[in-house]
């Protein structure tokens, strides 16, 4: 056994027939498939189809808002608009994005595995999150809900209107094949690791992706109990949250926020993982500060458990509850800050490539920083009792989950396209619709947080006259974002047809994904990599040089 | 190597796969043990919202059919950690034997809940029977909390019987995987047991001093 496997020296050219597209054509041989890769691709396909859905809500939302009197939508039909956009976008969208579709597809290669630890496990997980989606589905063709994606009580149990229980049903079902992938990722990395690769040589993506599995096996079954007791509330009256018979309402904003707090790090750590691939490729640099990095992720998702709280400083909690949840909010950024600080050190003197995909990575690193640190404002007690419920919270976190999850996860998506499809895409339009998105992105958001902090509240589409010209700069931008996120639908899609044919290695990346062919054959590799160096060994030993692409 | 043969593909030996196993049990059960956690969280929130009103309620639970239930349930515990130390010493008949009883203490267990439920129902302590009648509303709130977490309790034990059933099944032959699966099988019965264990004091003990 040497080191060959994990040199980039020989380029492993796809074999004729071996690559995992070329395993079976048969519809048959897609839905039953074991192939994490395979199951990959369901999962990217199931989760753009709601994206879109997600899409048309909030466009609705936005030009509704383009007028002060809310023109185009009733009031009823309002609610439901941004409800379906949230609970789709943060159920159906986000949380299954990156860990379902690249982390499925690229943790068994990266660790040097042929699959996944429990690959029928794996197939299961897809057909509950569409079971799951088909509930949804039923939602929006049953005329949505109104109860806006939180679910509060007593609003949901008793006042809300629509299909509620349906739609409860639908994220309860998604929640178990999340708690199938965490299951599934923790033991694939504890027990497939490739020889030689030890904790200390796991790449950054990998590390983040346990971090976010820890979050799914340990919060999502808090969701699941609560939207039980929600579902059972609504239908029977059990009276759990219902104060007429003793319960108390604000236990479920407790326990609502214990999973849906974390759940955020659930959208951001993976999209975290995923930069640190980018940036290293991106500047053929070793990371700054592996170690502070990878333990960043575990913080991040140990200390996300400890902050619920701050979602709840106007409800009634006692002060010194508060306090205590605005301390632990304020420490959950300082591993957030280590990372930004590394990946900007990482940069520094790097051998930097501003492709699209590192275009993406620093646009997340940008929109992030902004929604840090208006999340540390948030985080205070007197800032939050100021601007609780307005459009400041509205951008803040659309700033973290659009701007940091939805950028990386499109970053991901260039950067790991050529090995998915086997084929190259066209890097001037990435780049075009990378800077588009950071662009539109801002347009759309940053007039929000003038808004919240002139007293515009959530979740209302009339409004005073004054705040008209923000709102049309706010539905403007939302056009530029629509155009960015229907480009790489365009030109990725046209690239399966016309695309040039990817090698192996078209960055000049370390990594065990880029040793194999692309696309990579069924099992993966040809034979088992041992791994004998740390990861992100940068400079190549021979660098493919970068006009490969 | 024909232990090597029987794993699969994306395990190097069959050793790693066991391992791989036992290790996804485990994390299953953290994830239960959160699920539950809801559970008791809501009781200790009612329990210290309404303290005196708890303890009145819980007093009219039937002390005795949730006493004898936990008695059954450690036995069938016992008898299933009896069943991996057989299995493991290779008398996989003493092993069999040992679950087909874990099963058929798994089912009295439910026989007592039914009957319990039975006379609850007929005291009218069943919420949205025709004959319910509470004197107060939180003695309805925690008959249906009541309702729903032994219920939901009731849904893992009739898991946890399907499944040492099936070990049992297979306990009749001798080897490693056999072994592991009843292993597994006994993780998951001694949670569902330990969920008994506090369930016990929050519901029934809560009232037993009145």
């Amino acid at each position: 056994m040497t080191a060959a496997a994990v040199d980039t020296e020989r380029e492993p050219e796809e074999i004729e027939g071996t690559s995992y597209l070329r395993a079976g054509y048969s519809l048959r041989s897609w839905l039953l498939t074991t192939d994490h890769k395979r199951i990959a691709i369901l999962y990217l396909l199931s989760i753009t189809f709601f994206f879109a859905i997600a899409a048309v809500a909030a466009a609705l939302i936005r030009l509704d808002l383009i007028t002060p009197e809310g023109d185009l939508l009733s009031n009823e039909g309002y609610n439901r608009a941004f409800s379906i956009h949230g609970i789709m976008m943060v159920w159906f969208f986000l949380i299954p994005s990156i860990p379902n579709t690249i982390g499925n597809f690229m943790i068994p290669l990266m660790i040097g595995a042929r699959d996944l630890a429990f690959p029928r496990l794996n197939l299961l997980s897809w057909y509950i999150f569409i079971v799951a989606g088909i509930f949804a589905l039923f939602v929006v063709v049953a005329g949505g809900v109104d109860t806006g994606w939180t679910f509060y009580t007593p609003l949901t149990t008793m006042y809300a209107n629509g299909a509620v229980v349906a739609t409860v049903l639908a994220v309860f079902i998604s929640g178990f094949s999340t708690i199938l992938t965490g299951l599934n990722f923790i033991v694939t990395i504890h027990k497939l690791r490739a020889p030689g690769m030890t904790w200390s040589r796991l790449p950054l993506f990998v590390w983040s992706h346990y971090a976010v599995s820890i979050i799914f096996v340990l919060a999502t079954p808090v969701l699941a109990i609560t939207l039980l007791l929600v579902a059972a509330e609504r239908v029977f009256g059990i009276g759990v949250f219902d104060p007429s018979l003793g319960g108390d309402p604000l236990l479920f904003q407790h326990l609502f926020w214990f999973y849906s707090h974390p759940a955020v790090y659930i959208m951001v750590l993976p999209a975290m993982g995923v930069v640190s691939e980018l940036i290293t490729a991106g500047a053929h640099k070793k990371i700054f500060g592996y170690w502070f990095v990878a333990y960043a992720s575990i913080a991040i998702a140990v200390i996300g458990f400890l902050v619920w709280g701050h979602h709840m400083f106007v409800s009634g909690q006692s002060v010194l509850a508060s306090t205590a949840f605005s301390f632990l909010s304020i420490a959950v950024a300082v591993p957030s800050a280590i990372k930004v600080y590394n990946w900007t050190a990482t940069l520094y003197k790097g051998d930097v490539a501003l492709d699209a995909p590192l275009l993406y990575a620093m646009g997340f690193i940008g929109l992030f920083v902004a929604g840090g640190l208006t999340g540390l404002m948030l985080a205070m007690l007197a800032i939050d009792v100021h601007v609780h419920d307005t459009y400041f919270v509205v951008a803040h976190f659309h700033y973290i989950m659009v701007g940091g999850s939805v950028t990386a996860f499109f970053g991901a998506l260039h950067y790991w396209w050529p090995k998915i499809t086997g084929r190259l895409y066209n890097e001037v339009l990435g780049r075009i619709s990378a800077l588009l998105m950071i662009v539109g992105f801002n347009l759309t958001f940053f007039p929000q947080f003038m808004l919240g902090y002139e007293g515009m509240p959530r979740r209302y589409h009339v409004y005073p006259q004054e705040f008209q010209v923000l709102q049309v700069f706010s539905s403007a931008g939302a056009g530029m974002l629509a155009v960015a996120y229907l480009m790489p639908l365009t030109y990725l899609l046209w690239s399966l047809r016309s695309g040039a044919r990817a090698p192996a290695n078209p960055w000049g990346a370390t990594g065990l994904e880029w040793t194999t062919s692309s696309p990579p054959p069924k099992h993966n590799f040809t034979e088992q990599p041992v791994v004998v160096r740390g990861p992100y060994d940068y400079p190549l030993a021979h660098p493919r040089s970068r006009q490969d692409a | 190597m024909p232990e090597q043969s029987r794993a699969e593909i994306q395990f190097h030996h069959i050793g790693r796969q066991r391992e791989a196993e036992r290790l996804g049990m485990l994390v299953f059960l953290a994830s239960e043990i959160m699920l539950f956690g809801g559970v008791f969280l809501a009781a200790l929130a009612l329990r210290m919202l309404h303290p005196q009103e708890y303890v009145a309620a819980a007093s009219h639970m039937k002390l005795w059919h949730g006493t004898a239930n936990t008695a059954i349930l450690l036995t069938s515990s016992l008898l299933v950690a009896l069943a991996v130390e057989w299995t493991r010493g290779g008398r996989p008949k003493w092993a069999a034997r040992c679950l087909w009883a874990a099963v058929a203490l798994g089912l009295t267990f439910l026989g007592v809940k039914a009957h319990e439920y039975y006379l609850d129902y007929r005291e009218g302590k069943l919420p949205g029977a025709a004959n319910a009648n509470f004197s107060t509303p939180f003695e309805q709130l925690f008959s249906n909390f009541y309702f729903s977490v032994t219920g939901l309790h009731a849904l893992h034990v009739t898991a946890g019987i399907i499944l040492l059933a099936l070990a049992a099944l297979r306990g009749e032959a001798r080897h490693d995987r056999h072994a592991v699966f009843i292993g597994n099988v006994a993780l998951y019965w001694h949670l569902v047991d330990v969920f008994w264990i506090f369930l016990y004091p929050t519901i029934y003990l809560a009232g037993a001093g009145e």
